[in-house]
């Protein structure tokens, strides 16, 4: 496993378990993620291990779930199953969008360079990746593109507020004029 | 037409480029197939029977005549020789090699034309009215909604890993001519009573094994707010479509199964919550993109409209076979003096929907000769030429007949749609276009075409329908027993305004009975037919049992109902 | 691994209903193409691999997906297959026409 944030190989420093027993053990060790299932038995007994706690959730798994208790939680794991399966997008636009969530969000599972921006996009910026060496082709993908058509969570300027900026330049005899914030996009 | 800006040129540039980095992937062994899959069909590529298969989406069916000069190149170039029209308004070929695909995107996007999510489990290629911007009916153009759509919709973060495959349709006149109801979202433009315009949202149509029609889940919807609605539909798919039995990802099955009322609810509880939000659509971009779409430059021909009228008149009482084609191939255009041209991809015999590249390089220069250097292509696979002035009819058509695509059969029963089948398809069970050439033959006689009438026969290889057969007044679906193609008939299929599902008439036919069987079919409806009633008309009157009696034998007939 | 390679003892047998070999797609071009008796692909359908019981279908398919990756092919599966007088013939609509190409008259021409 290797993991990537802030565009390079970082050190996982959680660690991930789906059993209240191992998530006491680990505790003193570092950070710890649970999943739902763990995160609902054993909520008050978890926040007081005096560990900071992440969450797993599976695709299907809505945020809704959890909304009251985010503020609980340093890190959510967003799990792919398989690649095509695009339901932790919805979630991670739903965490950081609807629910203002801005802990760490992590992509688990089938996690691959062709999906990265989609990822980065949606609001993502942790990720977790089968080998070293797939973490170092993935990187690569980060610049495929210059620019996007939709407003997302990469806070890149869109196509549509280039074109206002373009519009606006032109209109004002100005030349220049970059990083025009996106009040809107399409 | 819509042109790109600097932004559009970067942004298909920059695709192309990434989808050669996959190609390379790929061969090097850096990406399994089962990897490099979804990738391909994201950008059009699918591996077929014989070859791959790149899918060239043509947004909302307007060509230029650059472009389809564009495509008869790449035809010639890269394929052999020849292209073939969808219903969605795509161009298909049928022999690329994976190695050339990257460059045949680099020429795509030299005339501002690509591949990006002509398949695959995302929003696909947005069709509209092939007779946008000329139609009589039209309230507002659609081209301008399906554009900002494409934008949108083009590697959107979101929904780009959906259940399955998502198709959109627009229109802006009460006649459908874009299926609308066949979506997963229709849109149909309307007015509300202070005259600003809006959409009907229709959602949860499709065909395949479950056709199932559009409902109409909000009556009116302000086109400023289209894309924040838009995305609420997307996002309650995304996290609720089925996503464990591909037969039942559509959103067709997850609107049936919430319930019609329930699901609209959850849209506009999703929608309550994003409306007003960065989503919603700004005029000024609405302008800029419509600005594209303005008339070209029309001669004002509405003071010559009598004599021109009568000069078209002369030519036709001159020649019959003139007037046929004018009679069935030429309709009204709301600008006087100026006709609507369909250019038949349906010769008696012929492959439906397939031009050779010189056919488009001669369409691409009548186009410019006679219609403003435009082109359309219609969910009948037929090319259009919109904007014809009446007095160039007669040499329209005299060039057309010498490059064998002055069939004069729009809307006749050898206008036929027809999927590639199984002399393509990897997914198919039985041949399509054999059936179709076979059919056609049938029924060569103009006189006798024109007699039969309005009619639409549609014939899919398999149940993912493809040829949209549910729809077809008279539908054929190929199915595969033992390693046989037999072949089973729908009647009664609607595909406009009204759309609606065949009902299928009784047992399969085999190859060499479906011919006949279509024939018999016509000859009830010419017994019972009434004064100037169409074949749907007869059909929904009489019902299916005399249809049955003729196909079947009158025992036969009365087991089966 | 009961391999025949001499067709003329599959002609005679009574197993052809077990009679099979492996067809793929070429990766490069989505050609059709079919295994052969030295572990390479052909284009030529004369030339492909015949066995004529299951688990020997079996090893051929095994043997035909472990190499795909590395062999440039996509999709290896088994079909039935007939052979008379010397020639192969495959079985089923489907296989005819991946051999002889679409039966419509644009592609012949041009062949």
């Amino acid at each position: 496993m290797a993991l990537i944030e802030h565009g390079k190989l970082a050190e996982d420093i959680w660690h991930d378990t789906d059993d209240f027993a191992d998530a006491q053990a680990l505790a003193p060790m570092g950070p710890i993620i649970v999943d739902l299932d763990t995160w609902r038995r054993h909520r008050d007994e978890i926040l007081a291990l005096d560990s900071p706690v992440g969450l797993r959730l599976q695709p299907g798994q809505t945020p809704d779930l959890v909304a009251s208790d985010l503020h609980h939680f340093d890190l959510i794991a967003l799990e792919f199953a398989k690649f095509t399966d695009g339901r932790a997008y919805s979630q991670a636009r739903l965490l950081r969008e609807r629910h203002g969530f801005k802990g760490k969000l992590r992509a688990v599972g089938d996690v691959l360079r062709d999906q990265l921006t989609f990822m980065l996009r949606c609001g993502f910026d942790s990720f977790q990746v089968a080998t070293d060496s797939r973490a170092a082709a993935i990187l690569e993908a980060v610049d495929e593109f210059a620019h996007w058509y939709q407003l997302a969570l990469d806070r890149s300027a869109t196509i549509p507020s280039l074109r206002r900026a373009a519009g606006a330049t032109e209109a004002a005899g100005e030349t220049g004029a970059t990083g025009v914030a996106a009040t809107w996009a399409y | 037409m819509y042109r790109y800006d600097e932004f559009d040129h970067a942004f298909v540039a920059e695709r192309v480029e990434q989808f050669r980095g996959q190609v390379a992937r790929r061969v090097a062994g850096e990406l399994t197939e089962d990897e490099f899959k979804p990738l391909r069909l994201m950008n059009g590529l699918y591996l077929q029977l014989h070859a791959y298969m790149l899918r060239v989406a043509i947004p909302y069916g307007t060509l230029s005549a650059k472009q389809m000069r564009k495509l008869a190149h790449i035809a010639r170039t890269y394929d052999r020789g020849y292209g073939h029209f969808t219903t969605r308004q795509n161009i298909q070929y049928n022999w690329p090699r994976l190695e050339d695909v990257p460059a045949i995107l680099n020429e795509l996007a030299s005339v501002e034309m690509h591949a990006i999510q002509t398949s695959g489990n995302c929003i696909r290629n947005t069709t509209a009215d092939p007779l946008a911007g000329v139609a009589a009916d039209e309230i507002d153009d659609p081209r301008v909604y399906a554009e900002i759509i494409r934008q949108w919709s083009t590697l959107h973060p979101e929904f780009s890993f959906l259940p399955r495959k998502f198709k959109i349709a627009v229109t802006g006149s009460p006649n459908d001519r874009a299926v609308t109801r066949g979506h997963d979202i229709g849109l149909r433009m309307h007015r509300d009573l202070a005259g600003n315009p809006g959409f009907e949202v229709m959602v949860g149509g499709g065909q395949g094994r479950t056709p199932i029609m559009a409902k109409t889940i909000r009556n009116f919807l302000p086109v400023d707010h289209l894309l924040s609605y838009l995305e609420a539909v997307l996002r309650v798919y995304n996290q609720l479509g089925r996503r464990d039995n591909i037969y039942k990802a559509r959103i067709k099955i997850l609107v049936q199964s919430e319930g019609t009322d329930t699901f609209a609810q959850m849209v506009e509880a999703e929608w309550q919550a994003i409306k007003d939000n960065a989503l919603d659509l700004p005029k000024e971009e609405r302008d800029r993109i419509k600005a594209y779409f303005g008339p070209p430059g029309y001669d004002d021909l509405a003071g010559d409209c009598p004599e021109l009228n009568l000069a078209l008149d002369l030519s036709l009482a001159a020649n019959p076979r003139f007037a046929a084609w004018v009679e069935a191939n030429v309709q009204d255009h709301k600008q006087p003096g100026y006709a609507i041209a369909t250019i038949s991809l349906k010769p008696h015999g012929g492959i439906p929907g397939d031009a050779s590249a010189d056919q488009m390089d001669a369409v691409a220069a009548l186009s410019e000769k006679f219609s403003f250097g435009e082109i359309r292509v219609s969910y009948k696979q037929n090319l259009i030429l919109p904007d014809v002035p009446k007095l160039g009819l007669l040499a329209l058509w005299r060039a057309l007949d010498g490059l064998d695509l002055a069939t004069a059969n729009a809307g006749r029963i050898s206008d036929i749609i027809a999927c590639p089948g199984l002399d393509y398809c990897n997914l198919a069970n039985a041949r399509s276009i054999p059936i179709a050439q076979r059919i056609s033959e049938r029924f060569t006689d103009l006189a006798r075409e024109k007699d039969i009438g309005e009619i639409s026969l549609n014939i899919s290889g398999c149940i993912n329908a493809c040829a949209h057969h549910h729809v077809a007044n008279i539908g054929v679906l190929g199915v595969n027993k033992g390693g046989t193609e037999y072949y089973q008939v729908t009647l009664g299929g609607v595909a406009d305004e009204n759309a609606r599902v065949g009902a299928i008439i009784g047992p399969a036919f085999d190859e060499w009975q479906i011919a006949g069987a279509v024939e018999d079919i016509v000859d009830v409806y010419l017994r019972q037919r009434q004064t100037n009633e169409k074949f749907i008309e007869t059909y929904q009157r009489v019902g299916p049992q005399p249809f049955k009696e003729k196909l079947y034998g009158t025992d036969r007939a009365r087991q089966a109902s | 691994m009961t391999i025949i390679r001499d067709k003329t003892k599959s002609q005679n047998s009574n197993s052809q209903n077990f009679t099979q070999a492996v067809t793929a797609n070429r990766l490069t071009d989505g050609y059709v193409v079919y295994l052969t008796d030295r572990d390479s692909w052909s284009e030529r359908i004369a030339d492909c691999q015949i066995v004529d019981d299951r688990s020997a279908a079996d090893d051929l398919l095994q043997r035909a997906t472990d190499q795909a990756a590395d062999d440039l092919v996509v999709g290896p599966y088994l079909f039935k297959v007939a052979t008379e007088g010397g020639r192969t013939i495959p079985i089923g609509q489907r296989e005819i026409l991946r051999t002889t190409g679409p039966s419509v008259g644009t592609d012949l021409n041009l062949a």
